[in-house]
This record gives structure tokens, C-alpha cells and sequence, in this order.
């Protein structure tokens, strides 16, 4: 909410300028900026109705007894798959694994689970296809689910 | 006709929530909520960043960008890119467009594989939930496990792909 604020003031102040200095330039910067817009929409609101059917399903007591301490690898798999196919605004993020770890699901579950709601996206995949192409796209989020992994294994040792 | 076609998923899942609402009124109900918010959420972070990329892609010079971001900026590179990625708000998914201007003004690959990691572990506002949540030691572990590994997929990612080859796609490319 906030961050919105301060992003459109400073859009806004940038747009100002640059019409100032340069009329054509700003109205082909705004063009290339609607059809943007326009491209992504239809994914867009397809991924927000996909996430929100999915989030209002998957509820945190649900979540936390899939991933329990006793879960093991069957658990840190689960957590990959809920976490690459579900998108999160980052700030909740961090809380919504707090609320987890407090119910009874186990730190490196969680970390995995944490780590790749926000870095890997099945669910924006369409849409990341569209801007790099598939194979970039693919090998992208396959990379994030390593390090996301990788990153619960070392929690696993380190911290349990 | 193909305007409606690229809405098919969404049709296809309103059709499923139609479903739901039948079977079950309360989880209808709470996922149009959630929907709803992350719309709004959406609304208020996408244009905004659109606007600016479009007026990036217009005033930037891509000499000076190559120089931040090129193939030879060495340390330069990696220190402007987590500034960039550090100071950002939003889902990953606001990312895309800016990495795509980034590569059209000339960023390496590596940086802009950088970014996108950068992006997803190290951002600012949400480092101060990680913190206080789960403790120094786990954000530290996160951070700096995070960074060196999108470091080295983006020098890997970099021998793979061609720059000019990611850019076919472009996001402004009439569909």
C-alpha cells in the first residue's frame, strides 16, 4: 500500500519531467508502457484467481501438519511443490512461516517452503515464457528450486 | 475473437469458482477475497513500474548501462545490481519487465540472472520480517547462501544463452 504510494509519486514526478523535456519521447515511453500492461493482464488475472483458489484451500494448520518435525523428505518435498506452484506477497511471506513453525511445521520444511514461494513461480511460468522465452524461463525457476533446497539442507545441519 | 482467447484461463478458472460457490459458499467467498486483494495489490504496484521502464527505455542511454551492467563491469555490476534488487518492492513477477529493459540497454546475462535471485532473497522491507521472525542466523544463511548461488547460475546461465537471443521476447511485442 505504501510502497504503491511512493512508486506513483515517483512515476508521476518522472513523467512530469521527461513531458517537460520531451513531448514525442513521453508519449512513445507511455505507449510502450499500456501495451505492456496489456500483455500481461489476461496471465495476470489468471494467476491472481489461480493463487487465491489455492490459498483459500490450503489453510496453515493444513499446511503444518503436511510439513510436521516427523515429515522428513516427503515433507521437504511437499513444501517445494506448495511453494513453487503458490505466489505470496513477500511482505506475508516471512509471518505466514512464523505462524507455521509456531503450529508445529519444522524449520528446513519451512525454509524450502519460504524460499520458494518467492523465488520460483509456476504459476507466472506463461508469463515469464512470454518475456524470456521457455527454456530461460524453465531453467530459471529449476535453478531457484536447487538453491531452495540446497538452503534447507544447510538450515537442516546448521540449525536443527 | 483472439482478445477473448488470451482471457481462456481466467474464464476457465472463474468457471471452476462457479463450482466451488455451489459446493461450498464460505471458500467461494474467501477466495474472491483474496483474489480481490492481490488484484488491488497488483494495481498498485504494476503501473507505476511500467511507466518507469517505459520512460527508462526512452532516456536511458545504453552506453551508460552497458557501463554499470555490461559484460565488463566487473564488481561495478554486481554492486549495482543488488542496489537495484535491494531496493525493490513487489512480487517477482514486476521483475520480468525491468530485466527485460535492463538486457535491451545491454546488461549481461549474468546480472540480469543476478537480479532476479537478488530479487527474491535480499529485498529490503522484507528482510526486516525474515529478521525478526526467524533470527540472525537463519537471514544471514538465506542472504549470503542466496546471492553467492545466483551469482554463479548467472555466469553459468551466461554461457548458455545469448543476450540478444532472450530478447526476441519482448514484452511489448504485439500477440
Amino acid at each position: 500500500m505504501i510502497s504503491g504510494i511512493i512508486l506513483y509519486t515517483i512515476a508521476t514526478i518522472y513523467l512530469v519531467i521527461s513531458f517537460t523535456k520531451d513531448k514525442h519521447k513521453t508519449m512513445v515511453a507511455l505507449l510502450s508502457s499500456w501495451k505492456m500492461f496489456r500483455n500481461v493482464l489476461p496471465d495476470l488475472l489468471a494467476i491472481m484467481l489461480f493463487v487465491g483458489l489455492a490459498l483459500s484451500l490450503l489453510t496453515p494448520s493444513l499446511i503444518s501438519s503436511i510439513i510436521g518435525e516427523n515429515s522428513g523428505l516427503l515433507g521437504i518435498i511437499y513444501s517445494t511443490i506448495i511453494g513453487s506452484i503458490a505466489l505470496v506477497p513477500s511482505f506475508i511471506v516471512f509471518p505466514l512461516g512464523y505462524t507455521l513453525v509456531q503450529n508445529g511445521a519444522a524449520l528446513p520444511q519451512v525454509a524450502v517452503l519460504m524460499s520458494t514461494l518467492m523465488s520460483v513461480g509456476l504459476a507466472t511460468l506463461s508469463m515469464e515464457q512470454k518475456t524470456f522465452g521457455r527454456s530461460f524461463a524453465i531453467a530459471r525457476n529449476i535453478s531457484a528450486i536447487i538453491m531452495s533446497l540446497l538452503f534447507a539442507l544447510i538450515i537442516w545441519v546448521v540449525m536443527t | 475473437m483472439t482478445k477473448l482467447k488470451r482471457y481462456r484461463f481466467f474464464f476457465i478458472l472463474l468457471f471452476g469458482l462457479l463450482l466451488i460457490t455451489f459446493m461450498n459458499q464460505a471458500i467461494a467467498m474467501k477466495t474472491v477475497q483474496l483474489t480481490g486483494k492481490s488484484i488491488l495489490d497488483m494495481l498498485f504496484l504494476l503501473p507505476p513500474i511500467f511507466i518507469l521502464v517505459g520512460l527508462l527505455d526512452q532516456w536511458i542511454k545504453k552506453e551508460s548501462l552497458i557501463r554499470y551492467m555490461g559484460e565488463k563491469s566487473g564488481i561495478y555490476g554486481v554492486f549495482f545490481t543488488l542496489l537495484l534488487a535491494t531496493v525493490a518492492a513487489g512480487p517477482l513477477y514486476i521483475a520480468f519487465p525491468i530485466a527485460v529493459l535492463l538486457l535491451k540497454k545491454g546488461a549481461s546475462v549474468r546480472y540480469i540472472v543476478f537480479f532476479l535471485g537478488a530479487w527474491s532473497t535480499v529485498k529490503l522491507p522484507v528482510l526486516v520480517y525474515e529478521f525478526t521472525s526467524f533470527g540472525s542466523k537463519f537471514t544471514l544463511i538465506h542472504i549470503c547462501f542466496g546471492l553467492v548461488f545466483y551469482y554463479l547460475t548467472g555466469i553459468l546461465f551466461e554461457k548458455i544463452y545469448d543476450q540478444q537471443k532472450l530478447l526476441k521476447y519482448h514484452l511489448t511485442k504485439e500477440v
